[in-house]
């Protein structure tokens, strides 16, 4: 939980593009009649894509007002959950995953790696505005660890190297590919399936390396 | 051993099509009119049956939840609700179900739906898994445009809506009520209870919160039958089980086995066993962050289950083991846990906003030594003013790790303690 920061250069107005707009109606449609302010999360996440990834305080006074809220209500939101980011993010949001199945498998070495590829720190962004650097609690892709996340994907079984040719893939503009970094499928053993070997497709993927 | 016929997750791995087609090869939405034909009571008193138990950590009955719900609705509507909230370190079970084997989960909240006298349920993902999300909408879609759900779903007479709600990084929304309040759009801060959420929930009307693979093994367990899910397992532990089982072994990897299974065993016959061989195994924290670790002693011969693993004071919480091997620094891996409780903290309760920070503090020295041994003592005491003294479980969650070290490395602790003191090596 965090506050919202003081020193951050607001925008003066915010509103909906139309796409954006029918969107968030997708949305408050989900919700019984007069429970609108159920819509408040997705409706801020909204907000937050079609501003770059984060969400400044103009925005979060026009989901108010659309959902009839009053605004410290939508502000306790904002503030409550680390998702919403209430300061300018990179164009690539880097969010390495410490707990404790990540650090166990070498998560601390995936953190140095981002730093010097990137060139800051936890909680940094870099000067291009093409970065940030975040450190955040479990993503739940345990048995894929160490892992982090890039935006809206997961990428899996890094190591140092994985970590750092993925990311310098993206500050060429490259995609490189998402999930596991080592070949598997998913969430299988790696040594070879040890169950459900019966039901596997003949042409089905190697299942790991 | 269980066999692969006996698997429900048979998609687990995403080798086969996701979508409506894929399920229905598997078995998904056979038959589903057929079920609820059969009623309401049929449907409970076979899940009550089955003896499955709650899937999100607490283990509670599920058969025994849903017939919590009023018979008879007094005009308010009622609802089910989904946890997908998955965030509790180590485990990632429900992000399987939810990419790769979303039909179980969606059938599933058709026939728990009816059987609560629900017409709506929401699926509250969390908003990390955002491609998880997107699969589990395709399959929402598709099952409408097979007419599986909405008016009429299944051909059932039953109209049942399905919608998923994403959260935005909240581990406390994982608690049932503080779902629910974020479900309102509120902050997710957890309720007093009671009223409990069958009288009063979501929109203060009758909900039923149950977990991703509660609901998801729900069709299977009807469609061949409680007694085979209650002849798996053992008896009060029964039916299959997803584990994941992630730290030191040579092949991390999610699997359904058989509860009861011997936790060795699991680990040897799927994950390829503990790095180095089991002789290198130092401890293993059986079921998620918030139960108590294990020395190499108790795992040696523990079952994987509710009742085995409380009896040796910890618990099967998600099933999501996290294996250590001798190279761990044991106390910094439970203060990183602490920090993460520290964390997550809603911050509501005294005992909780405080005592999480208190202890990860404390922690942070036992990692270095920079403390003193009755700090241990103290430490242990503050565990136990926090623990079973706020609105929900968070606090203890925070607590029990930090018992588990002291119960089984105290001796660690202390060392570490008199070699920075310039004690040298414990006294023995």
């Amino acid at each position: 939980m965090s506050g919202a920061p003081k020193d951050v250069p607001q925008p003066d107005s915010f509103a909906f593009t139309p796409e954006y707009m029918a969107l968030a109606e997708k949305f408050i449609a989900k919700y019984p009649n007069g429970r609108q302010a159920s819509a408040v999360m997705p409706l801020l996440d909204l907000a937050q894509r079609q501003n770059d990834g984060w969400l400044p305080r103009v925005a979060m006074d026009y989901v108010a007002d659309m959902l009839g809220m009053p605004p410290i209500r939508v502000y306790e939101v904002a503030t409550f959950y680390t998702m919403y980011n209430l300061k300018p993010v990179g164009k690539n949001h880097v969010q390495v995953c410490t707990n404790l199945p990540c650090w166990l498998r070498g998560s601390d070495d995936i953190v140095k790696s981002c730093k010097r590829v990137l060139g800051i720190g936890l909680g940094e962004t870099t000067e291009d505005g093409m970065f940030t650097l975040t450190e955040v609690e479990c993503l739940g892709a345990c048995v894929n660890a160490p892992m982090m996340q890039i935006n809206d994907d997961y990428y899996e079984d890094l190591d140092s190297t994985s970590a750092e040719s993925l990311l310098t893939e993206l500050k060429l503009g490259e995609s490189p590919r998402t999930g596991s970094q080592i070949g598997r499928r998913s969430c299988e053993p790696i040594g070879g399936l040890t169950s459900l070997a019966s039901l596997r497709p003949a042409d089905s993927g190697t299942g790991g390396e | 051993m269980l066999q692969d016929q006996d698997r429900i997750f048979t998609n687990i791995y995403g080798f086969h099509d996701p979508g409506l087609a894929g399920a229905r090869s598997r078995g998904d939405w056979d038959g589903t009119r057929d079920l609820i034909a059969k009623g309401r009571d049929w449907i409970i008193e076979e899940m009550k049956n089955s003896g499955l138990r709650g899937r999100g950590g607490a283990g509670f009955g599920t058969g025994l939840k849903w017939s919590f719900m009023p018979k008879e609705s007094d005009g308010r509507p009622h609802y089910l609700v989904v946890n997908a909230d998955e965030g509790e370190p180590g485990t990632c079970k429900d992000r399987e179900i939810m990419r790769h084997d979303p039909h179980k989960l969606v059938e599933g909240c058709l026939i728990a739906g009816f059987a609560m006298g629900a017409h709506a349920a929401y699926i509250y993902v969390r908003g990390e898994f955002y491609r998880e999300t997107e699969a589990l909408q395709r399959a929402i879609d598709e099952a409408y445009e097979a007419k599986l759900l909405g008016v009429d779903a299944c051909s059932s007479g039953w109209t049942m809506d399905v919608y998923v709600h994403r959260g935005m990084g909240a581990y406390i929304c994982g608690e049932e009520t503080a779902l629910i309040e974020s479900l309102e759009g509120k902050k997710g801060q957890p309720r007093l209870k009671p009223p409990f959420p069958a009288n009063a929930g979501l929109y203060g009307c009758p909900t039923t919160v149950n977990n991703v693979e509660s609901i998801a093994v729900a069709p299977t367990i009807l469609r061949r039958g409680a007694e085979w899910f209650a002849n798996l397992g053992k008896p009060n532990n029964t039916g299959t089980k997803l584990f994941n089982i992630s730290g030191h072994v040579e092949h991390p990897c999610t699997v359904e086995e058989e509860m009861s299974i011997p936790l060795k065993t699991l680990i040897e016959k799927h994950a390829g066993g503990v790095r180095g061989g089991w002789d290198n195994l130092l401890a293993i924290i059986p079921g998620g962050a918030s139960v108590p670790v294990l020395p190499k002693s108790i795992c040696d011969t523990v079952l994987m289950d509710f009742d085995s693993l409380r009896e040796v004071r910890s618990g099967l919480g998600t099933a999501a083991v996290m294996v250590m091997d001798k190279s761990t620094d044991i106390v910094a891996a439970i203060a990183r846990l602490s920090a993460f409780y520290k964390h997550e903290s809603c911050g509501q309760c005294t005992p909780c906003r405080e005592g999480t920070g208190w202890m990860s503090r404390v922690m942070s020295r036992m990692v270095t030594g920079d403390a003193t041994v009755e700090e241990i003592d103290i430490l242990e005491q503050v565990t136990r003013q926090v623990e079973g003294h706020t609105i929900c479980a968070l606090g203890d969650a925070a607590a029990w790790p930090i018992q588990g070290l002291i119960r089984h490395f105290r001796g660690e602790i202390e060392d570490r303690i008199k070699r920075k003191s310039g004690g040298g090596a414990r006294a023995a």
